[in-house]
Parts: structure tokens; sequence; C-alpha cells
């Protein structure tokens, strides 16, 4: 169908070229394999708006002319600016001699002559058939072009080969609300999003979804919100509340609920490589949880986006920081330790700010910065010494890849503060006791025979319970700069390596990439200028960054897909008016309140669709760019685990933080290799705290997370994977974890629904999918509970291990073999798909 | 039991649905439905569906492929090539004096100024018909010296042991790249119906240096990742089903699973939930598929004998054993790590005379059973072997403590490695190091270009098997890697 419809439109574009002698059957045919990633930059779903043929008709006039940023540069920056890009000092780009992403070179050399496709040199060399001219050469590694990439660039150069800034590095403006069609309906807008939304679909011939069906909203709103599933209940008074508002106020209800730290946070936390312990060979545990802390009471106290980045990036930097924006600083202390005898600290403390570079680019601007380190960047305007421009920030903190970590804070908790000020009280106390009494604190050595005097002794007390207290108040790594007498020089590293530093070239100031706004003037030339610099209203990509990552999360997909690369390489926005207008309100209207903007993503009328995917949509829009249905995708492994102790009744949710603690592991695990330190499993209520608390041990990865996509966090993760594999099955069905959550699952229905099998079922789908079990699934459960309760009343050993270990005892009177049955019925509910998913 | 098949129509339903998919994938390689192909294993998966499939399915090669599948030995640690193959009478000669500046590397980890000398304390001699120098600690590695392509000039650039793991792994010496193993899955797929692509077994009583990253898949999906067996409680983690729960008992849940996310499927059209019932019904039979495979008591004694395996044990020797057996059933990169091998000489745990002899006894019979016993099947043309360090080791004694152990220091120079079987040059030694051992001398051979020739022995260009991450075409071998044909038969 897809195939068809290229070949029709790219032999539409033939038709139009005058004097080209295209022959159609050229044009058509399966893409060259080597080309995977040719479509990566125009969007699947958008072929209308990609193919620049698409919607032509005989009148040429009714044509639109071809947008540079979306349409050429995509096919230069992918074929042609490895040599004749930004990078000039490569050995191709010397024999390539001039660059094609600078309008006054390309036109200047007569490469392009606007207005003159069939004279430029640029079309003569990818459309000749001669080997020794052909672009992009052979043996480069880069794809030909093709005939339909060919032609956009044709018609730009006669359209006058208008150079505009790439899309991404301009600042957003807010636009204006899109006109829709006569036919779409503006009561389905329930907010401007929705109207974005309408519009394009009707562009693309698409109609919206029905709403959700309730029970699956609510299960839906609950899992992106809190990032767990509603209790029957929960989900029962939503159902049943006719008030227009039910729904808004269960989502306020959820934005104020301290889950919703507990599940956002863990997103910033790939990002931020947050760990338990410092990688490489010996990986040693480090105590960095406090920053994990906070990142889920700034989500939960909706920290405004650009407060939340100065205090990460430069809290120590701050007049009279506190406690909390230190901690903060733990966002790039979370980069790796290597402690292996050996080593060459400089070496790792160099790496480690080269990895604080790249993730900030990452993070904040969707740039790739790793290139730089060694060359000029091959696409984006970003060079070689700019790349130091920005290591220079990050190379006065006085970390040095040394085994403790240094520099680390005391890092009290807040209820652990007031006991703190009443010893420091009672010690300051004793103190002044000592003084008024004319008294010098004790001060005999060791084994001299004197005696402290009583006020003495009082102040060796108070001292001592102080210290006392103070030793189980836990550290945190935080940034710390030298002062400026003694700060480093930073060097640009020649082929990026720190031992090639071109002293030749001077020691390089900070600095931010020319190519975007300008850094502040009142801003100080530190830490805390390049956060500001980064949250800057002029800043062309924080916010758009910023409000893609929020989309991805509940969407599944950014409206960017190449969520931790806006730059050339990066794919085009499949709604570049609706990306401008959320970044837009999200900067200005919304005060970079992180709620607000989740608020009205889930308040939007195309959050609310049903998930349904018909044969047409998914020919259409299979990866749902469109949004002409709900959001539906595979839940996160945090969620899954989650999800499955919540549901059994078993998940631990009294405190909010804390140390990380290690859920069951498996046996056999291998210690690493130099280290001495084993993970220790938790023990009792530990067992069943939130993923968010799950012990991260770089080297040794929680097996059933690592199942499910949950990254080691060496490094910045953008973007989880969301795979679909056995090994996920091993972990749902027989991971201890799962066996304990059925068997407690079982115990629950039998406990909590009656003697009526058919009750305790339905209670089960209930409390597993918040909603009446079919008769199929009714059936499904029936059969499995009947025909193994037979099985377990004949082998009562087998039924005693089945419903007990790791679930303690039965409770008083249960049948083990029903509960065994109930074990399976369990284990069931806890594998299946719509459970698995956000509905 | 039950009859297992699905029903007919049902399963064209989802074939249909699922190659639709795959279809559609293609545009958005990013989405994981695209790189299914190296777990998914049933024929039908694996059919081209339609034009432009194979691009899905990146299963094709770039040209004729001389192996199938790899073992790679990892002796973690790195043993000291001049103790084992790079026989230097020079360092004997010259034993005990203080070494001349020339043979140090330009970095080293514990190494002093003025250490001394350090002859091999063993004897050496030339073996086979290729004449192949070895040392008297390898005595059943000489029975098979003339099917080994021995490379005495491989390079590193990292002299720490996870970085240059990493570096020889991924290709870079930061985690966070995708491994050897999982290029291949990627690009080759899976020839096994019932096991994963690519599977790892650890032996010397540690996990290897670089954790699970030298295994990982980087950026690709995880998918591609290796699949670490275990020799003590379940060999694939949590394949066995719990305690009371019998096959019948798990095929009763699988069943009522399946038939609620059928009806699931129905009602939401989700592709990937056809997936996930194809996942249930590929997990139950790697129930039975894993466990078989993995229980190395059904060889016979004669075998066990052959390897020195002792089942039960967490061995090197078991490994071995097992990587043919995995090999055989399909599995196309079985990657083993060995810990144990960094002989500093800090004392006998660690030295030339104790550890090293003791590393050398465990290994040599069963890696040479290996290479005779896939000869002796036939597969060793299809198979390719590797055995390496990550780096080479020192022409001085350490002499840390001062406490008169033998024992050398890192040295990424110059390191000897050697391959076997899938399409190498049998009998032959390439490269050499100058008359110390200290440097490469001829024919220099860089990790990247180990990496390379691997790959094409695969029947993989290099430069050709990319994914492209942060908006670049990542490879294996980063912007370097050159094909290294005197490798090659």
């Amino acid at each position: 169908m897809r195939t068809k419809n290229r070949t029709i439109v790219s032999l539409a574009g033939c038709v139009l070229v005058a004097g080209a002698l295209i022959i159609p059957s050229l044009v058509s045919g399966p893409t060259d394999p080597s080309r995977t990633h040719e479509s990566d930059n125009s969007e699947v779903v958008l072929i209308k708006d990609n193919t620049p043929q698409a919607g032509k008709t005989a009148d040429q006039s009714g044509q639109k002319p071809v947008d540079f940023a979306r349409e050429v540069l995509p096919i230069l920056s992918n074929h042609c600016l490895n040599c004749h890009g930004p990078d000039q000092e490569s050995a191709q780009a010397k024999k390539a001699g001039f660059r094609l992403d600078v309008r006054e070179e390309a036109v200047g050399f007569e490469f392009i002559k606007p207005g003159h496709a069939d004279d430029s040199a640029v079309i003569d060399v990818l459309t000749t058939t001669k080997a020794s001219r052909k672009m992009p050469p052979m043996d480069s590694g880069k794809p030909q072009l093709s005939k339909a990439q060919i032609e956009t660039l044709r018609r730009w150069i006669n359209e006058g080969a208008e150079y505009t800034q790439h899309w991404a590095y301009t600042k957003p403006v807010k636009p204006e609300l899109p006109k829709l069609p006569a036919e779409a309906d503006p009561k389905w807008a329930s907010n401007d999003i929705d109207l974005f939304v309408l519009a394009k679909l009707y562009e693309n011939g698409l109609k919206p979804n029905a709403p959700a069906d309730p029970h699956r909203l609510i299960r839906r709103v609950y899992i992106d919100l809190i990032g767990l599933p509603p209790t029957p209940e929960q989900a029962k008074a939503f159902v049943s509340d006719p008030s227009p508002d039910a729904y808004s106020r269960v989502v306020d209800e959820l934005l104020a609920s301290p889950q919703f730290g507990e599940h956002w946070a863990k997103q910033w936390l790939d990002k931020a490589r947050f760990a338990d312990t410092q990688g490489y060979a010996e990986d040693r545990p480090r105590s960095i949880w406090r920053y994990r802390d906070w990142v889920i009471d700034a989500y939960n106290r909706d920290l405004p986006f650009d407060q939340f980045t100065v205090e990460q990036l430069a809290g120590d930097l701050l007049p009279d920081p506190s406690t909390d924006q230190l901690i903060a600083t733990g966002f790039h202390r979370n980069t790796m330790t290597n402690t292996e005898g050996g080593t060459d600290d400089e070496e790792f403390r160099v790496a480690a700010i080269i990895d604080r570079v790249n993730t900030t680019g990452e993070v904040w601007l969707g740039i790739t910065m790793a290139c730089v380190q060694c060359h000029t960047h091959k696409y984006d305007p970003i060079f070689h010494d700019e790349y130091y421009q920005l290591f220079a920030f990050f190379n006065q903190t006085q970390d040095n890849d040394n085994y403790n970590d240094q520099p680390f804070i005391k890092a009290p908790y807040p209820e652990q503060q007031g006991e703190i000020q009443k010893r420091e009280a009672q010690l300051a106390q004793a103190k002044q006791a000592l003084a008024d009494a004319g008294e010098q604190p004790f001060a005999a050595p060791k084994d001299s025979p004197d005696k402290p005097t009583a006020a003495q002794q009082v102040l060796i007390d108070a001292q001592k319970a102080l210290d006392s207290f103070m030793n189980q108040v836990p550290t945190t790594l935080v940034m710390k700069d030298f002062p400026a007498d003694k700060q480093r020089e930073t060097y640009l590293f020649k082929g990026g390596s720190f031992l090639a530093p071109d002293k030749d070239g001077g020691i390089i100031q900070p600095g931010t990439p020319k190519a975007f706004h300008p850094f502040p003037k009142d801003a100080p030339r530190n830490r805390l200028g390049l956060a500001q610099w980064l949250v800057h209203a002029d800043n062309p990509l924080t916010a758009r960054v910023q409000v893609n990552r929020i989309w991805e999360q509940i969407w599944g997909v950014g409206l960017v897909q190449t969520t931790e690369d806006f730059g050339f390489q990066g794919s085009y926005p499949s709604n570049k008016a609706l990306l401008d207008y959320l970044a837009v309100t999200y900067q200005q209207d919304l005060a970079w309140s992180t709620k607000s903007l989740i608020r009205m993503i889930v308040m939007s009328t195309a959050y609310q669709q049903s998930a349904v995917q018909t044969a047409e949509k998914l020919e259409i829009d299979p990866f749902n760019r469109l949004l002409a249905r709900g959001p539906r995708m595979r839940l996160s492994a945090e969620q899954i685990r989650d999800q499955a102790l919540a549901i059994a009744g078993i998940l631990n949710t009294d405190r909010i933080g804390g140390p990380s603690v290690s859920p069951y592991l498996p046996e056999g695990q291998l210690p690493q290799s130099f280290s001495s330190v084993r993970q220790q499993e938790s023990k009792g209520a530990d067992l069943y705290r939130r993923g968010v608390y799950t012990y991260w041990q770089r080297t040794a990865h929680y097996a059933s997370f690592a199942a499910f996509d949950a990254p080691s966090r060496d490094v910045c993760t953008s973007k989880r994977s969301r795979t679909n594999t056995p090994l996920q099955v091993f972990v749902t069905l027989n991971d201890r974890v799962y066996v304990e959550a059925a068997q407690m699952l079982g115990r629950r229905l039998i406990q909590e629904a009656g003697n009526d099998v058919d009750a305790r079922l339905k209670l089960g789908v209930w409390l597993a999918l918040q909603r009446e079990a079919s008769k199929i699934e009714l059936d499904a459960l029936r059969q499995v509970y009947t025909q193994s309760l037979s099985d377990y009343r004949e082998n009562p050993e087998a039924a005693a291990a089945m419903a007990v270990g790791p679930a303690p005892a039965l409770p008083e009177g249960m049948d083990a073999a029903e509960a065994a049955a109930m074990t399976l019925v369990g284990n069931v509910l806890l594998n299946l798909d719509e459970l698995i998913n956000k509905p | 039991m039950t009859d297992h098949t699905i029903n007919p129509l049902l399963h064209q339903e989802r074939v249909l649905a699922i190659t639709r998919r795959h279809f559609l994938g293609r545009a958005t390689k990013s989405f994981g439905a695209a790189a299914l192909a190296s777990l998914l294993i049933d024929g039908s998966f694996a059919a081209p569906a339609g034009p432009g499939e194979e691009q899905i399915v990146k299963a094709a090669t770039h040209f004729a492929p001389k192996a199938k599948r790899i073992i790679y030995l990892h002796m973690a640690g790195s043993p000291p090539h001049h103790d084992l193959f790079d026989y230097k009478p020079l360092l004997n000669k010259r034993h005990g004096e203080v070494a001349p500046q020339e043979v140090y590397a330009n970095r080293s980890a514990f190494v002093k100024a003025n250490a001394k000398i350090l002859g091999t304390p063993y004897k050496f001699e030339q073996v086979g018909k290729s004449g192949t120098w070895m040392s008297e600690l390898l005595p059943n590695l000489k029975q098979v010296a003339d099917e080994l392509c021995i490379v005495k000039s491989l390079h590193t650039d990292q002299f720490n042991h996870a970085p240059a793991q990493l570096a020889l792994h991924t290709g870079h010496f930061i985690a966070g790249r995708p491994s050897m193993g999982s290029w291949l899955t990627y690009g080759l797929g899976s020839e096994s119906a019932n096991l994963p692509a690519f599977m790892v077994l650890v032996s010397g009583g540690r996990n290897v240096d670089a954790g699970g990253a030298a295994w990982g898949s980087g950026f690709l999906p995880s998918l591609h990742a290796g699949v670490q067996c275990r020799s003590e409680g379940d060999p694939i983690l949590y394949v066995s089903d719990p305690d009371g729960m019998d096959r019948q008992g798990r095929r009763r849940t699988i069943d009522a699973i399946n038939t609620i996310n059928e009806q699931q499927a129905k009602e939401f059209g989700d592709p990937e939930t056809l997936t996930r019932i194809e996942q249930y019904e590929l997990a139950f039979r790697m129930q039975t598929a894993v466990p078989e495979v993995m229980n190395i008591r059904n060889e016979t004694q004669a075998t066990l004998e052959m390897y020195g395996a002792n089942p039960g044990a967490e061995s090197f020797a078991n490994n071995c054993l097992l990587a043919r057996r995995l090999s055989e059933a399909g599995v196309r990169f079985v990657q083993l790590f060995d810990w144990g091998w960094d002989v500093h000489g800090t004392g006998p745990h660690d030295d030339l005379m104790t550890k090293l002899p003791e590393k050398c006894k465990q290994s040599d019979q069963p890696i040479a059973a290996l290479i005779a016993d896939l000869k002796r099947r036939g597969l060793l043309d299809e198979t390719l072997v590797v055995w390496s360090g990550e780096f080479g080791r020192t022409v001085m004694n350490e002499a840390r403590n001062d406490k008169g152990f033998l024992g050398r220091d890192h040295h990424p120079n110059c390191f000897t490695i050697f391959m076997a079987g899938g399409g190498v040059k049998a009998g032959a030694t390439i490269g050499e190091t100058d008359e110390w051992g200290a440097h490469v001398a001829d024919n220099p051979i860089h990790i990247h270009d180990l990496q390379a020739s691997i790959l094409h022995l695969m029947g993989i260009d290099h430069k050709r098997l990319t994914y492209r991450f942060q908006g670049r075409d990542y490879r294996l071998t980063d912007v370097h890697g050159i094909v290294k044909p005197e490798l090659f038969a």
C-alpha cells in the first residue's frame, strides 16, 4: 500500500520536472537496505508534508515552496555534511574544500546556482553516472540520494536556494491557534492542544477515536501520574461519578499525591544517571540517594523547571545555598569514579567532566556533544574549541576521581534537622555553662589520671551525643568549585585526548557556542551563569526539549521522535506548531510549572481517547504520531513491579525517600571483580518499597529491571527502549517478587471475596484491571483454578510449596490447596497484557 | 500433556499482524519492533513478507560469511604473553638487569622506574607442523597448535581492566556502547528457535571487571544484550517455575494468559499484544530447551573427561563444554569470561609461579578439547573461536611490594591472542613484537582491526553495520578498524 503510494507520488514529481528525463521505473522499487535510517528524518506519518510532490496537481502554482529546514537540511546533513560541513579539519573536509551548509560558500563557488538547478554542479555530481565524480563518493559509506531527494534539491535551487536557520535553533514563537476544517467538531477540543491535534488529523484524513472507556481512562491517568493503578474503590468512585468535573478532580488529586514525585523522578534519574555505586571495575557503593529524594521532592513541590535546572547545575554557587540546594548538585556527581588500582585519576576525572558536558548538552539542549570532544561537529554548528569552553565551566570542581568520592556533605533529612538543632543547642549550653564556671574543656591526655569535672563531663557527653547522631546522618556528593586562585586551566584536547592539551592554543575561558543566543551579560562566567543561559528566555531549545520529554513520557513517543537530538540529524517534529505552542506556554504562561504542563496534556481530549488501533490507523500511523488514538504502551520496569505489589496489597508506601533497598536477589550472584562488597538483600518491609528506591548497582544491575529495559545508568539515558522478550516473561512468571505477589494476591482474593469462586475471580480482575471480568476471562481463570485445585488436593506437598514461600505461612484456617490454586490465578492476572500495558 | 499447537487461523492472523507491523516498522527503526528479528525465531517471523522486509530483518550479510557462530574465550585480567606464546630469549639472557626505558609503555599502572627484566620461568618449544612457539604451561593446546592462528601484534589504548575490556568488546572504553555480540545479533539475528542469540558464561569465582556492560546492548534495544547463564540456581535467570508448579500447571497458566491476551488483541488491535502471546509460547519452549542444553550430564563420560568437566561445579571447563553445546544449538555468540589472570605478582594468589600455572591447568585442557571437539563434529569450519585477554603484560617484574613474587604489570602496547576455525588461517603466526616483546615490530593489529576482521568473517562489513543514535550512525569500530585479510584462510 505504502510502496504504491510512494511510487505514485514520485512519478507525479517526475512528470513535473521540466526537461528531466527520469524513467519512471527507476523511481519505484524497494529502498536500498543500507539506508534503513533514511526515513528517521522524515516523519513516517507525514508523508504528505514531507514528500515534496505530495498533493501536487498539474497546476504548479498550487505547490508549496520547498522548506529548507525541514526538507533540504536533513538531506544535506545525512549525505553531505560529513565532509562539506562545519568540521573543516578532517582529511575528507580538506579534500572537499567547501561547505554546503553555508550559502556563501555553496553559491560563491557556484556549486549551487540559485534559480538554475540544471547548471548547478551539485545536481550534476549527484546525477552523473561517472563514478569518479559521483557524490557522495562510493567509498564514503554515505548512501546515494534517492531520485525524490535529488528532486527536492532541484526544486529548492530553482526556487532560489534560500537558506534558513535549522528549525530548532530558532526561538519558538507561540503560533496562532489553527483553524479547524468545517467538518471538524470544535466541541471535541477540551483545550488548545486538541485544536492542534484535530487540525493535523484532518489534514491527514484521519478522525479521532471515541473517548476511552472510563475504566480504562482512570487506570491510564493513575499510571501516568503516580505510576500505580487505582484501587477498585477509586476506580468505582470515578466511573459512577456523573459530575462533569469528576475527571479533573481525579487529576488534581493525583498531581497532589506524594506518589506523583516517586513516579516522575524515575525518568529524570535516568538522565541524571543516578546509581548507588561508582561504576567501573571495583564498583564500590556510594552514598548519593539524598539526591534521588531531592528529585522526588522537587517534582512533588513542582519546583519550576528553571529553578530545577539552576539548583542541580549550580546550587552550590547560589548565594547562601540551603542544604537542599547543595544536595541538588548531586546531578553531576553521578558520574562514575574509577578506583581500580593503577588507574590515572586525572584520566577519569576528565572523563567525568566530559560526561558532564555531554549530559548537559543532551538533557537541556537536545544536542549531541560527544563528537565535539575530538573534532568540530560534523553536522551541527558546534566547534571544537567551543566544546572546551563548555568544558571550562565544569573543570573547576574539586572532585578528582578519588575513591571516597569527595567532596560530600552531611545531608540530614528534614525530620533529623530538629534533633540536630536540639543536640547542638545542648552542646552550646554545655559550653556556655563551662565558660560561666570559668573552666576550660577537659583536655588531659588519654593515659592521664585526671578526671573531668562535672561541667566538663556535661560538655563531653553533649559532644558525644551530637557526634553519634551525626553519624547516622546520611552523606551525599556535591559539587564544589576551587577558589579563584586555585582554579584549573582549561586547554583544548587535541583529538579529545587529555594527554594532548593544546597549550599553544592558549587557556580556554568558559563560554557558550556562538550558534546560539548570547551568554547573558550580567551572568557570572561559571556554572551558575551557564544554568541561567540554559533557561534564558532566548534559549531556543531548553523548553522545547523539556516539553518533548514530558510528552514522550505520556505518549510513548515525543513530538520530536529523537528526544535526545534536536540537531540537524534529529527528526523533524510531527507537529511543530503544537511543540512550539507547548514550549512557549510552558516557559511563559505556566512559568515552567511541570505539573501544570502535565495537567494540560492529560486534560486534553486527545489524551482521553480510546487506544483502539484500527487497521486503517495502524497502516497510516503505526506509531501514533498524529494522535488519532489514546496512548497505549508497555509499562516501565518499576511500574510493572510496583503495580504487582500494589495489587497484591504488599506495596510499602509508608514513607517517601530513604536509603536504597534491594528486593529479592537471585541466588549465585558473583561478586564484582576486585570488590569485596556484595549487595545484600533487604529484609522485612524494605523488600516491598517502590522501584524508585531499588539499589542501583552499575556493574550488576537488578536483573528484573534490566529485563524490562531499565538502563544501568553508567551514562545519561534519554529514552528507554520498550522491548517485548521471553526473558521478561520469566521475570513476571517466576521471579520471587512476582511469585510472592501472586501468592499474596491469591490469599487476598480468598480473604476478601467470600467463598464463591467466581466472586474471588471477579475481585481479581477488579484489582488487576479495575473493571468487570468478561466471560472469556472468567472462564479462563476458573479453568486454571479448578484444574489446579484438584491437582493440589491430590498433592498436598506441591500445594504447600506453591502457597508458601517467599510469602509467609498461610493465615490461620486457610486451605493450602485453595491458596496454591489461587496463586496460579494471581500469576495469570499479573501477566496479562492489559496489566503490563497502559490501556 | 495437552496439545501445545495453536489455532492455525489465529496463528495466521498473528503472522499477518506482525508482518504488517514489521513492514511499517522499517520507517522508524528505533521503536524496537524492527529489531525483533534476533530473538524471534519462529520461522514465520523471519520469512520476508514483502518488498523491503529485508530491511527489518537485518539478517542479510554483506558478503558470504566464513563463520556462522563465535565462541569468544576472554581470559579476564590478561595472561602474560611472554610466558605463554611470545617467546623472547633476550629476557632470559638479561633477566634481573634494570630494564631499558624503551620497553616501557607510555603509561602503566603499577610498575616503577628501574624495574628489572623478567625472563620467563617457563620452557618454550616449537610444536606442530607449523612450528608454533608455545610454553610448557599449555601441553594440551600444543596438540592442536596447527589449528590455531596466533596473533602476536594485537595492541590497545587502554591499560586498566574495565576500560580495556570495554574497548575490546564494545569498541569504546567507557560503558554504554553495544558489545560485539549485540552488534552481531542485531545484524544477523538468531539461528535458534528456542535459545537467545547471545549468551554469556562466567567462571573464576568473580564477575568480570567491566560487569554487564561487557555484554550489554548499549543503545541497541535490550533484546540484543547477552543473556548470562549461571552455574548456580537457574541456568538462565527465572527460567525455572516456582516450587510446587509442574509443567502442566505452567501450561495451564500460559493458556489462560494467552486466551485473555487474544481477547485483548482483538479489542485494541495492538500488534505488540500478538508479539507478547508469541513470547509466552517461546518462553514455555525455552523452559525445556535451556535446562536441556545446559545439562552437561547428557554428555558421555569420555567427553566430560576430554574437557575435564565436572557437572554441577562452576568451572571454565564446564563452560567450554557448554559453549560447544550452545553453539551447536545455534547460539550465535557465546561469550566466556574467566576471571583470575591478572598476574601482578603481589603474592601467590596472582603470581607467575603459582597462579599462572593454576589458571593454565584449568583452561589448557578444556580449550584444546573444545577445538578438537568442534573439529570432530565438523563444526570448527563454521565456528570462530577467539582467545584473548584485554591487554598484554610488561617485560619487567612488577615487584610492587618487594616480597619476591614474580609478576608482570599491565601493558597495552602488544599482546598475543589466538583464533581457530571459522575461516582463519590455521597454523599461522601473524605479526611480531620486538626482541623484548614490548612493542609491535611487524603488522600491528589494533583491537578495532580485530573487531573489523571478526565481523568480516561473519559476513559483515564493519563500516556498514550501523545504528543511528543521537544523530550519528554508530558502529562497533567507531571510525576506525581495518580488516586484516592475512588472518583469513
